[in-house]
Parts: C-alpha cells; structure tokens; sequence
C-alpha cells in the first residue's frame, strides 16, 4: 500500500497527514506516508485542491481534511 | 431582523448589569453582547450557506466552465466564479497552474485570482450584520469589479513571459472528481462553519470589545475630521496599513461599525477590510513559486489602486 499527501505544506496539509498517520496507527499498519510538496508532481495527478490524499496513486480526498475515521474506512 | 435582540439585551444591561443605556458604559456594553451575538449567528448562517453552494463548484469544475468563455466575458465569469468557488489560500498555486495549463489567459486567471480573496464570505456576514443588505451587496459587487478590471489591464499588458517556465511545461493528470452526496454536502458546509468560527472567534471579540470602546468614548468629531469621507488621504492610508495585517481582517469589522458610527467614511472602511484580505504577503510569497516578482508587484499595485478607487467611490455614493 502507498499512501501520499499532496499539499504545499500548509496547516491544512499537515493536519491531514498527521490524521491519516493516526489513521494508519489505529488500524495497525505501518505503512510510510509520503507529502509531496512539488507543484508539478501534485499536478501530475490532476488535482487544483490541496490538501489531497492519495491512496495507492488514487486520489481519494481533495481540497479539505479528512477526519481520522473517514480515513480509516479509505484505508481498509 | 434583530430588534427583538436589541430588546433582550436592552434588557439584559438594565436588570442584569443594572446600567441605563444611554450611558457611556451602558452603551458600550449593550454594543458588545448585541453585536457579538448577531454577527456569530448571521456569520455561521451565511458560511453554511455559501458553503453548501460552494460545494457544487470545484476548481477543476470551474476551469472546465472558463475553457468555453474568451475576451470580456471570461474575466466576468471568472471573477464571479471566484465568489464560488472554494479553495484555502494554499491551494492559490495549483489552481493558478491550473488554469494556464488549460489555456486559460493570463488575465482571465488573475480575474478569479483577484476576486476570490476579496470576496469573502466570513467578511459578508460580518458586513451583512453590520450594515445591512445594501453594503453587503456593494462589497461583492465592488469585489467583482475589480477582479474584472484588474484582470483585463493584466491581460493587456501581454506579461506572460513573467510567469515561471517551469508553469509551462506541467502537464496536469486527469482524476475523477470526487462526487458528493447531500450528506457530504451538508457536513462540508457544517464544517466550514465550525472551522471558520473556531479560527475567528477570538479576533471578533476583541474587535467589538475595541468597537464598544469606540462606541462609547471615541471623540466622534476628531475621528470625522481625520478620517472622515472628506479627507482624501483617508482611503490611502487605510489601504496601505491594511496589507500586513491579513489573518485578523475580520475582527476589524466591527471596530469599522463603530467608527463609521462616529463619522468615519464607509469607503475608507471597506478599503481597509478589502486590502487586508486581497492583498498579503502569505500570498504574494506563495505566488512567488509560479509568477516572477514583476507580475506579482504589477498584480499588487493594480489590486491596490483599484481598492482605493472603489473606497473613494463608496465614500461619494454613500
């Protein structure tokens, strides 16, 4: 499983990482989650919206953060 | 609308505080409850509702309604679709890139790039609570306006070269754009709501406890000589000491109620609120990463000018 944070680094962005670590850590999986800060490579994924939460190189989130549990469904 | 507050804590300040409302401290009391009360309850019923609408227009919805529209009509809608269209500051980049890698012009972008900051909804409520329908309309308006024309002198001044190359050459993925239910919808507008009240709640009430104060003891007559609709430095000043204070420009609402109440000029007012939201250094250093710092200076001082205009034109009309 690959997940990825796409986002400049902002509050939002970091929140939103730091809820699917939470996420991850509560479902016993200890997978790595990677923040992409580079502007082409977020594009890449065709997304104008940052935060975004990539599952498995899929976007799945969008333009807002998450919450731990609506994570932890994504991720199951 | 809120007469029957009015009355409650007309009430409240008498029997409860025991003070008589014509006084100054009287006053100024009445000024903190009324208007922290109405400005939280009309502030989180516009936030839900423009976030509820909000939610049916996505950037990557948007850019795809700008790819059909070219010339005057495009800076129009993107300035109106700016209103709309949700985004927090940091996602300003990737909508820029965007939007220029879709073909979008320059100017047409810098329409929905001017527009979206200036036209906030918190500001709206805040305004709408204040001053009424009338005002509140003018701001968006006037919002419109001036990403309309900034973003056709933009365009007309041919600066595309002054974008970072790097814009030019990204390629952007295609994704499927997250569909979402009335359920979502609504939790995304409750959200919003939660969210923006949580971040500002603090900086409104020191605002109207700093707008009490005014209310209550501020010499309405120097405050109307020197900042009043007739000195023509007024709206300048005002807009140039907005800039650096982004974050806190809502908490400055109310302190703008109170000293209109006491002869400052509605244009001057709305002047400072508009620049300290469109105009901020967060965001000129986040532009920076896409546009070379002669479009953002150009970008800065056509949005500034034209804050000022419309401040001058408020304080004329009103």
């Amino acid at each position: 499983m690959k997940i990825k944070i796409l986002g400049s680094g902002c509050p939002n962005c970091n929140r939103l990482e730091k809820n699917s670590i939470e996420a991850l850590k509560e479902l016993g999986k200890s997978v790595e989650v990677e923040h992409i800060r580079d502007y082409g490579e977020i594009m890449s994924y065709g997304v104008m919206r940052t935060p975004a939460l990539v599952i498995n190189e899929k976007v799945v989130i969008a333009g807002r953060v998450a919450k731990k549990d609506e994570i932890k469904d994504l991720l199951k | 609308m809120f007469v029957w507050l009015d009355k409650l804590i007309t009430l409240l300040v008498k029997n409860f505080f025991k003070l008589d409302v014509n006084t100054r401290v009287g006053s100024s009391v009445h000024f903190f409850f009324y208007d922290s009360i109405k400005i939280i309850i009309l502030l989180s019923i516009m936030i839900f509702i423009i976030s509820y609408i909000r939610s049916y227009f996505p950037p990557e919805k948007t850019k795809k309604i700008l790819e059909k529209f070219s010339g005057i009509s495009g800076n129009i809608m993107a300035s109106l679709l700016g209103i709309v269209t949700p985004f927090c500051s940091c996602s300003s980049v990737p909508i820029f890139i965007g939007f220029i890698e879709a073909g979008i012009p320059l100017g047409v972008t810098f329409s929905f790039l001017i527009t979206s900051p200036i036209v906030n909804e918190a500001a709206f409520a805040i305004l709408l609570a204040s001053f009424g329908w009338k005002i509140a309309l003018l701001y968006v308006v006037s919002g419109v306006v001036i990403g309309v024309i900034g973003g056709i002198i933009i365009g007309k001044l041919n600066m595309e070269h002054h974008v970072e190359e790097y814009v030019y050459n990204i390629k952007m993925g295609n994704t499927e754009i997250e569909k979402l239910n009335q359920k979502q919808r609504l939790s995304f507008a409750w959200e919003n709501v939660y969210d923006i009240v949580k971040r500002i709640w603090i900086f409104l009430l020191i605002g109207i406890g700093i707008g009490a104060l005014i209310h209550g003891y501020a010499p309405a007559e120097f405050l109307a000589r020197t900042a009043g609709p007739k000195n023509p430095f007024a709206v300048i000043v005002s807009t140039i000491v907005a800039v650096p204070l982004y974050s806190n420009a809502l908490g400055t609402i109310p302190i703008a109620e109170a000293l209109i109440g006491k002869g400052v000029g509605i244009g001057t007012a709305l002047a400072f609120m508009m620049a300290t939201t469109a105009l901020s250094f967060p965001e000129g250093v986040l532009l920076r990463k896409v546009i070379k710092p002669k479009l953002i200076a150009t970008f800065f001082i056509i949005t500034s000018i034209s804050i000022i205009l419309t401040g001058y034109m408020f304080n004329v009309i009103i």
